[in-house]
């Protein structure tokens, strides 16, 4: 059975994280009456339809105003509602002042979703891609931030946000995300990641494989491409970005792996690459580390096309991790 | 003797005098802070809590409270004097303003003081948060009998209006029909970098606001009377036009040689300017004590 299949349902259809998180909204709104949700004349992308059909006294359309959202979502939550407000990743972050004083600044119970992450988008080119929001909500003090690599991740995610007293960024993508294998025990919970093979932690492994969102898919197979080169890969869906999996990664740390590698559909700058850095080097042996991330703007094409240029596919992957293996 | 605030109520000439005087010593203690902007609220803050305000100094996060955000963050000393003068803290604690780790931050801020609505300080963004609160309440009530709708207001300052995001809360408070909310202006005329009318006029305001379709008061914003009878004009009910009061005000009020659109936006008065200042306010007496 190739490494692929084994890490990976290809039974069941990919869905779309965007997707995923809209049907999770409005699946809780039903039991948790403080559920309220704010977006900005996107709720057919973002996926907030689902919730606005179902409970439209909580839905709240504030026009193409992002600004006046986000500080409308913190007035919600001090009356003690729980207010998820969504636009894309780009326009939500890019109000970054209205987030860091209305929304962290005011310890404002807030659960800002930002979708269409990344190249990943495809057409729509580079003005509607978040590619520096996990940077931008990483840096603020009280910010829990999370990627999910499928629809489990975000479901979990969602259920988890509203009982977590706190302020969340949660980055959810336009394209499917096919569903991972997970044991029937498998544990959610903050900053513990998904490792897709943990048993080759215990088996000396070569490459540690670190990636989160859209481009876990290609990851994993980049994963089957150098393990058919005899190389030992252990392959994790990096969701949590803060808090991250410290646990894991001192024992990547300890472990004999040659190289870490973090791969993400951002830019290459304090993303999931930067966190990871940023805790490996306070280790007393820290590990070379690849991070793969997107270097420069982004621009029109079809998804597929813009991995393929990217470097997001599992062919390029694997050919840039096996060079830094040298 | 330490500071003492008179035993009237606090839209008396009286205790508006010990306000300014608690402004004045607390910016001068702090050796920073901004006194023109603060200074001209204070009849807006006394006018809103003598009986507008439904609230308990005993019981500050008490469900069914009034809201206040003070969009524009820095004429806090005006809000830090106005919440001591009802009880919710000891008087001496204003001389600490601005202090390491003291909850009377520069700028209201949640994360030191609970009872701050919102952190604010980067202007536009008070008002919406307040915006989210009257939507908040109203739905939190909507299906619960009450006597009273539970109100907001938010402070603005004049320079403030300059920012894209107040256009944006203007634009969707009569959306939602936001009849709990309360939008008051500190038209001091006056912003860092000169006055308002040269820097961004933002005239015709009044017509402004209407063509947004709120209910519009215009009141002398140092006039207690005025202010408190525009107050109770504004029908607070679960639907309809949400309020604006445009409160023409002086920048610096009640200190002659500060009364300047901009020399004392953000300058502490030295030891001799605070005195001078103090004799204005209450001649050679001292009747309040003072906080330093």
């Amino acid at each position: 059975m190739s490494l692929y299949k084994q890490l990976v349902d290809t039974e069941t259809k990919a869905v779309a994280s965007r997707q995923s998180f809209g049907l999770a909204v409005a699946e809780l709104g039903a039991s948790n009456p403080k559920i309220v949700v704010l977006d900005a004349d996107l709720s057919k992308s973002t996926q907030t339809q689902h919730f606005a059909k179902k409970f439209p006294d909580r839905f709240f359309n504030m026009g193409i105003a992002e600004a006046n959202m986000i500080g409308a979502a913190s007035g919600l939550a001090q009356t003690g509602h729980i207010p998820f407000a969504a636009s894309f990743a780009c326009f939500l972050t890019g109000r970054y002042d209205q987030i860091r004083m209305s929304v962290a600044a005011s310890k404002a119970n807030v659960k800002l979703v930002g979708t269409h992450a990344g190249v990943g988008i495809g057409e729509d080119g580079h003005s509607q891609m978040g590619l520096e929001d996990l940077a931008l909500m990483r840096s603020l003090p009280n910010m829990t931030v999370f990627q999910p690599g499928d629809d489990w991740d975000t479901r979990n995610f969602v259920d988890w946000s509203i009982k977590h007293e706190g302020p969340v960024y949660m980055r959810l993508t336009r394209q499917g995300l096919p569903l991972m294998r997970r044991s029937a025990d498998a544990k959610f919970g903050p900053g513990i990641w998904g490792v897709l093979n943990p048993e080759i932690m215990n088996e000396n492994p070569d490459v540690v494989l670190m990636a989160s969102g859209g481009v876990l898919d290609a990851s994993i197979q980049a994963a089957e491409i150098l393990s058919q080169k005899s190389l030992k890969v252990c392959v994790v869906n990096a969701n949590w970005i803060k808090p991250i999996d410290e646990v894991f990664l001192r024992k990547a740390c300890d472990s004999k792996a040659k190289l870490l590698v973090t791969v993400e559909d951002h830019y290459d700058v304090a993303g999931l690459g930067g966190a990871v850095a940023e805790f490996t080097s306070t280790l007393p042996a820290p590990k070379r580390l690849l991070r793969i991330g997107v270097a420069e703007f982004g621009q029109s094409g079809s998804p597929k096309d813009n991995y393929e240029y990217y470097g997001f596919t599992g062919e390029k992957l694997s050919k840039k991790i096996a060079q830094a293996l040298g | 003797m330490g500071f003492q605030w008179p035993n009237e109520t606090i839209s008396s000439e009286t205790s508006r005098k010990a306000i300014r005087q608690a402004i004045l010593e607390q910016i001068a203690a702090a050796n920073s802070g901004h006194p023109g902007g603060s200074l001209s609220l204070v009849e807006i803050l006394a006018s809103i809590f003598d009986g507008h305000f439904n609230h308990d100094p005993k019981d500050p996060l008490k469900s069914d409270r009034d809201h206040l955000v003070l969009s524009k963050g820095h004429g806090v000393p005006a809000l830090y004097s106005a919440l001591s003068f009802m009880g919710y803290f000891n008087a001496q604690e204003l001389s600490k303003l601005r202090s390491l780790g003291h909850f009377l931050q520069g700028h209201p801020d949640r994360n030191h003081y609970e009872l701050m609505e919102a952190s604010t300080g980067s202007l536009g963004q008070g008002a919406s948060v307040a915006l989210g609160e009257a939507l908040g309440v109203r739905l939190s009530y909507a299906s619960k009998k009450i006597s009273r709708l539970p109100r907001v207001y938010a402070i603005l300052g004049d320079g403030e209006m300059q920012e894209g995001q107040v256009w944006e809360m203007l634009m969707a408070a009569p959306k939602f029909e936001l009849a709990n909310l309360i939008c008051i202006l500190d038209y001091n005329k006056g912003q860092i970098d000169g006055p308002v009318k040269e820097i961004m006029d933002l005239e015709p305001l009044a017509d402004k606001i209407r063509a947004f379709n709120w209910n519009l008061h215009e009141v002398d914003g140092h006039n207690v009377t005025e202010i408190k009878k525009a107050l109770s004009a504004c029908e607070i009910s679960s639907k309809g036009k949400p309020h604006f009061i445009i409160a023409n005000t002086v920048k610096g009020k009640g200190i002659s040689f500060m009364e300047d659109p901009t020399a004392w936006h953000g300058a502490a008065p030295n030891a001799q300017q605070l005195s001078d200042a103090l004799k204005e306010l209450n001649g050679n007496s001292e009747p309040f004590g003072r906080l330093i």
